[in-house]
Order: C-alpha cells, then sequence, then structure tokens
C-alpha cells in the first residue's frame, strides 16, 4: 500500500487541522453551556495533535510523538480539574451557564 | 482507494466536530465527540501511528468522554433547557468563525510551493520500542514531571469536588 503523505501530502493536514481548530474556537464563541465549551476546547487540542502526528510522520521524526504524549497528559490533567470546578460551581449556583457567573462584576 | 478512506475520515472528523457544537443536548454532544474521537484515532492509523491511535482511544474516549459523561448525568443535564441567545451572539460568533478559518487557510496555502514532497528513508521511527526509547532516554525529565503534574491533578481534583463541611 502506498503511503497516505504520497498521495495527498502534508498540506493536505494543515487544512483539516485548520477547519477543526476553527470549528472549536467557534463552539467556545457560540455555547454558553461550561461542558460544551470544555468539549470545543479539547476539539482544538485534538486539531493540533492530528498536525503533530502528521508532521512527526512527514519528517520522519519520533519527538512529535511523544509531544503529542505529554499533550494528551495535560489535556487529562485539565478535564480532571475543569470538570470538579464545574461540580464545584454547579452545588453553588445550580446551573453552569457561564453568563450567571458574574458574581465579582460588582 | 487510501485518498478516499481519508477523505471519508476527514468528512466524519469535521460533520461530528461541528454536530457537537450545534446540538442542544449536552449527552449527544458527548457521543458525537466520540465518534470525532474515533475518526481522529483512524486519521493516525492512516498515518502509520498505530500506538498513537490505540492511546488516543484509551485516553479520550476511554477516560476523557466518561469523565465528561459522568458529569452530564451528575449535574442532570440532559434536558435542553439552555436559554435563548441573543441573535447578536450568534452573528458576531459566524463571523468570527469564518474570519479565523478564512486567516488560517489564507496563510496556509501560501506554504504549498515551501512543503518539499514525501520522501520515504525507510527508517522505523514510530514503533512502541523506538519512541520507548526516545521517550525514556531524551524526554526523561518531561516524563517525570507529567507524573508529577497527573497526581497534582487527582488530588486537586478530588479536594475541589468534595463537599464542604456544612457550618453550624
Amino acid at each position: 500500500m502506498e503511503h497516505i503523505l504520497k498521495e495527498i501530502g502534508v498540506e493536505t493536514y494543515l487544512y483539516l487541522s485548520a477547519l477543526l481548530f476553527s470549528i472549536g474556537v467557534f463552539g467556545i464563541l457560540l455555547r454558553r453551556n461550561a461542558i460544551i465549551m470544555f468539549m470545543s476546547i479539547e476539539i482544538m487540542l485534538n486539531a493540533v495533535n492530528l498536525l503533530l502526528v502528521a508532521f512527526s510522520t512527514f519528517h520522519q521524526d519520533a519527538s512529535g510523538q511523544v509531544f503529542v504524549f505529554f499533550s494528551m497528559a495535560v489535556a487529562a490533567a485539565e478535564v480532571a480539574v475543569g470538570l470538579a470546578i464545574l461540580v464545584s460551581i454547579f452545588r453553588n449556583l445550580g446551573s453552569i451557564d457561564i453568563d450567571n457567573l458574574k458574581n465579582l462584576k460588582g | 482507494m487510501i485518498e478516499v478512506l481519508f477523505y471519508i475520515l476527514s468528512t466524519i472528523t469535521l460533520g461530528t466536530a461541528l454536530l457537537t457544537i450545534f446540538s442542544r443536548n449536552p449527552i449527544h454532544s458527548a457521543i458525537y465527540l466520540v465518534i470525532c474521537f474515533f475518526s481522529i484515532a483512524g486519521h493516525y492509523l492512516l498515518l502509520n501511528a498505530q500506538f498513537l491511535a490505540i492511546v488516543h482511544v484509551i485516553v479520550y474516549s476511554g477516560a476523557i468522554m466518561i469523565l465528561m459523561l459522568f458529569t452530564i448525568m451528575l449535574m442532570n443535564l440532559n434536558k435542553e433547557h439552555e436559554k435563548h441567545k441573543p441573535k447578536l451572539i450568534i452573528i458576531a460568533a459566524t463571523i468570527a468563525f469564518c474570519l479565523v478559518a478564512l486567516v488560517l487557510l489564507a496563510a496556509l496555502l501560501k506554504t504549498k510551493p515551501v512543503v518539499e514532497s514525501y520522501y520515504n528513508s525507510g527508517t522505523d521511527f514510530q514503533s512502541i520500542k523506538v519512541l520507548g526509547q526516545v521517550l525514556l532516554n531524551e524526554y526523561m525529565v518531561p516524563f517525570e514531571f507529567a507524573s508529577v503534574l497527573l497526581l497534582v491533578a487527582m488530588i486537586g481534583a478530588v479536594l475541589i469536588s468534595k463537599k464542604e463541611k456544612q457550618k453550624a
């Protein structure tokens, strides 16, 4: 089987990752539900991971894939702490709509 | 053949990412996001990074999405009670999305002549053996710091989500 990068080139991965990242930005801006915003952050992280793997294959260097491991570890830690904060917010306010989080506004 | 596979996977990735954002029910969003993550694992397989594909499925579809689903069910959010948003926010978000996509794609389209074509030297660089050697020789210190980070995140998550004692 011929290699994928020979068939379509690495620039197609650039376009795919850019579109995926923009969709993540769109989700952050559009939705007010904190959990959906978390999911959009995950989409953006995955867009970058995909591009790291594509360029690691392109340059035949294992460092890019090791970077993806670290980024996955950081994403897992981020989601664990973030969801704990959301649970705490939900206990205090009764909703996770971020428009309700304006106690510091004065 | 492999080209068709790539375009099918890309369509699934982008389509389910959009559905994640647009569905009103958070549970449906989570399910669509799981499909999106599986298609990204398919992309990793196409790039011949088998170990990373397996780790991706385990970490994202297995751990992170289960955590999210548990939280959604814990908060009893599986109904559509999001308030109606003002039209201005929707229009502003759409314009911002179009601009971000336009700028990124326009910047990347110019890179096409710079990127040279792919050349396969045939060396092994992404088997588990090689990856483990790189991870534990070159990246030893970041690896240890990642373990500390995960430990701190675990303690922090338990501490933050613990119920506070009611003061009498």
